[in-house]
């Protein structure tokens, strides 16, 4: 017996020992064999350039339909080049996975993939995107990008890892008939976090049948319940998640415990929804397909472009929508300067590294990103345009059934997330930290506690800081 | 059993004429050949390089993704100091527990004893009922029971009639959900190697029992059961390494949540190297399941005093 086990074990250690040393050469050797391939892939002549984009919920996708009209202009202007489009038919963290599993090996790598831009950096230090630096310095219409959202989809070294096509930001919705029912003053300006709970609270107190508050707190929405919740508190106290000065994430803060405090009073006092509703991938659609248009939430903190359900053509379609429902910001915790917060991300369309028809998939995308094909999409899907020619075009602004102008009113206090590399994986602590407490599962300061060691872990306790004061 | 015996019978025949001569070894080895270098680069590759990236930092996107470095035991160290990790074995037991080793072993068993020595009409009619659930595909048994336990669903419906009213199941008591779920898609596992177990047991062994004056509960315990012991041994086994994999069943029907009530190893695994995107600590933690199933199988051998 004692034999057998010194010889497992030998074994496995003199395995690990060889492995490794294959590991790291084939990991350096990389690079040299791709830039082989795209040599040779270039001399032959390809006929077709894969577009890979995510699928989810119920139709239409609006996205789909926006490649769609794009690749067929392409096709026109590329003879003998076709656009194939690859649907990801899969909730937002799958989508991430997979894309990121396709990008790894030549053989799945699409040409242009759509990016979220807080995965962007991480993607590109992986070395799965193209950087697009010299496409971009030679094509006219980049400057027509507001430089926020340059910086969105660029790295901390300057690499421009894709063209950005949308943007977007976050407020409170709340619902007009339940405000008026309940008491409560019509237009709402809430000037801080008590003043938002004080209005939840009369809610479920005169309004009976309705969800007083909703906000994502589950794992399974991903970064949603990160950014349209989590994050929308703590950039609006005096803290933030991440040290840009000394490139240190903020794992332990007042503002922090502060944020998860009060995810946690609004769902023990019972004024949030029903677990089954809210820890489920299809939360997001549960609230702007279902019971918004039924009228059954009070107060929704989320992101702009929600009205997008509700259009004519939309898969929840509501002409009132946004009358019955009003957008305003969020205030800051106890009000402080500059009085409201918001949270910007967006999407970007990049070129997978391991991409053979580069330059194929670079005209695409400026076919994709001019001012006519961004425009319908942003206006159809209900997202804000990152292009000034666009925002700054009334038939845009004015736009029936959105909140365009409100939406892009909140850009003068709204925040960016870190762009770091290691982003992605603190986002998912930031989600476990949120749901163990909205379930009641963790205590905040558990809860914050859990999420310091889980990002030291991951990132490395000298990349981490607590702020106590 | 019964197969065990016909194996080592058939064995021992094609040994005795001849021997294995030096000719014979080569052309042996030469069939072998295939079957080893699939099994090479299939099984045994995979493995190795599970062991090898538990020791590193892979992950799925980001710096580390590029540049993966070997960590010693950092993540080993860091599991065992992780919380949630331990909430999870825990998790993972009480699954196990309940319902492999209780749930599926002895209803298994309870099933294979009434119905034997029934009509054959019986043993059939609810054989095939039982058994309907097993062969049924893991993803369609969670749609099942997901209608079943969901709010407002047939569960709710049923118990409305009693005017209780509607509870969430999944959320207010998701692991026990998920246990009756594995129940009723495992058990018919369990009954069936007991039935053919049973079946084994020769029945004057029994008649002589009874002719000594013990009773039914007597004879069961003190002759049936410790003749089927090799079966039971054997089952608990199985049952036990197919539950500590489950992983479809728990995901589809409450993703591991709500926060951590079912968050089993399988499905922390994964969420750390596929949602988290830390390849290397999802494989760390897959050794660890793997640990978990060996030292489970060999305290089942030595309970049991069975040789296999």
């Amino acid at each position: 017996m004692k034999k057998r086990t010194v010889c497992i074990g030998s074994s496995i250690v003199l395995a690990c020992v060889g492995l490794s040393g294959c590991a790291t050469n084939s990991s350096h050797a990389a690079p040299a064999q791709t830039s082989h391939q795209q040599a040779a892939a270039s001399t032959t002549k390809p006929r077709v350039i894969t577009v890979a984009y995510q699928q989810f919920g119920n139709p239409p996708y609006f996205n789909q339909e926006w490649l769609q009209q794009a690749a067929q202009q392409f096709e026109k202007q590329y003879h003998g080049v076709t656009v194939k489009l690859e649907p990801i038919e899969a909730s937002e963290n799958d989508f991430y996975t997979k894309i990121d599993l396709m990008m790894k090996s030549a053989s799945t790598a699409p040409d242009v993939v759509t990016e979220d831009t807080f995965l962007i950096n991480a993607d590109g230090s992986a070395g799965y995107l193209q950087p697009l630096n010299a496409e971009v310095k030679s094509w006219p219409d980049w400057s027509e990008f507001s430089a926020a959202m340059k910086s969105g989809s660029t790295s901390n070294s300057g690499e421009v890892y894709g063209v950005p096509y949308s943007t977007d930001t976050r407020g409170l919705y709340y619902d007009v008939k339940i405000f008026k029912e309940a008491g409560l003053p019509v237009p709402w300006h809430p000037k801080n976090w008590n003043d938002v709970l004080n209005a939840a609270k009369k809610i479920k107190e005169k309004v009976p049948g309705v969800v007083p508050l909703w906000m994502q707190v589950g794992k399974a929405t991903g970064e949603a319940t990160t950014m349209q919740t989590f994050e929308m508190l703590l950039y609006g106290t005096h803290d933030t998640l991440y040290d840009a000065a000394k490139h240190k994430w903020i794992v332990q803060s007042p503002g922090f415990l502060n944020s998860l405090k009060w995810i946690q009073t609004v769902y023990a006092d019972g004024l949030g929804p029903s677990f089954s509703q809210i820890l489920n991938a299809q939360a997001g659609n549960i609230e702007s397909q279902q019971l918004m248009p039924q009228q059954k939430i009070g107060i929704a903190l989320d992101g702009n472009w929600l009205p997008g359900s509700w259009q004519k053509n939309g898969p929840s379609p509501w002409p009132d929508g946004t009358k019955a429902y009003q957008l305003t910001a969020m205030p800051t915790e106890f009000g402080q300067a500059p009085g409201y917060t918001s949270m910007s991300g967006g999407w970007a369309l990049s070129i997978s590294h391991l991409s053979q028809n580069k330059q194929l998939a670079w005209d695409f995308i400026k076919i994709a990103t001019d001012k006519k094909n961004m425009e319908w999409y942003d206006v159809h899907q209900g997202n804000l345009a990152p292009r000034k020619d666009i925002a700054n075009d009334p038939a845009y602004e004015n736009a029936p059934g959105q909140f365009f102008k409100v939406a892009t009113g909140f850009e003068k206090f709204t925040h960016f997330r870190p762009a770091n590399s290691q982003y992605p994986s603190v986002s998912t602590q930031i989600q476990a930290a949120v749901e163990a407490v909205a379930t009641g599962a963790l205590t905040p300061e558990q809860a914050m506690q859990q999420y310091a060691n889980n990002v030291q872990r991951i990132v490395g306790a000298s990349n981490t800081e607590t702020v106590s004061k | 059993m019964a197969v065990h015996a016909f194996a080592k019978s058939t064995g021992r025949r094609n040994r005795v004429p001849g021997g294995v001569g030096q000719h014979t070894g080569w052309r042996a080895i030469m069939f072998l050949l295939p079957s080893w270098l699939l099994l090479a680069v299939f099984f045994f590759v995979p493995i190795l390089l599970t062991f090898y990236f538990a020791f590193t930092n892979l992950s799925l996107t980001g710096t580390s993704s590029l540049a993966t470095k070997f960590v010693g035991f950092q993540n080993f160290v860091s599991m065992f100091q992780d919380p949630t990790f331990r909430i999870s074995v825990i998790k993972t037991i009480v699954f196990l527990l309940f319902s492999a080793v209780i749930g599926q072993q002895v209803l298994g068993l309870l099933l294979a004893v009434l119905m034997n020595e029934r009509h054959r009409l019986f043993r059939s009619a609810i054989g095939v009922l039982v058994i309907a659930g097993w062969v049924t595909p893991e993803i369609v048994v969670a749609f099942i029971f997901y209608a079943f336990f969901s709010d407002g669903g047939t569960l709710d419906t049923f118990l409305s009639v009693f005017h209780v009213q509607p509870i969430a199941w999944l959320y207010a008591f998701p692991m026990v959900s998920v246990i009756i779920a594995n129940i009723w898609h495992g058990t018919a596992f369990s009954m069936m190697v007991y039935q053919a177990a049973l079946g084994d047991v020769p029945k004057e062994i029994l008649e002589s029992a009874a002719i000594d004056g013990a009773g039914r509960f007597q004879r069961f315990v003190r002759v049936t059961l410790p003749m089927i012991k090799g079966s039971i041994a054997t089952n608990m086994m199985l049952i036990t390494l197919q539950t500590l994999g489950v992983f479809t069943l728990i995901y589809s029907l409450t993703g591991g949540g709500p926060g951590n009530r079912t968050t089993t190893l399988p499905i922390y695994m994964y969420q750390q190297a596929f949602s988290d995107y830390q390849l290397g600590y999802g494989t760390a933690i897959s050794l660890i399941l793997l640990m978990i199933g060996i030292v489970a199988s060999f305290v089942y051998l030595r309970m049991l005093k069975v040789k296999l």
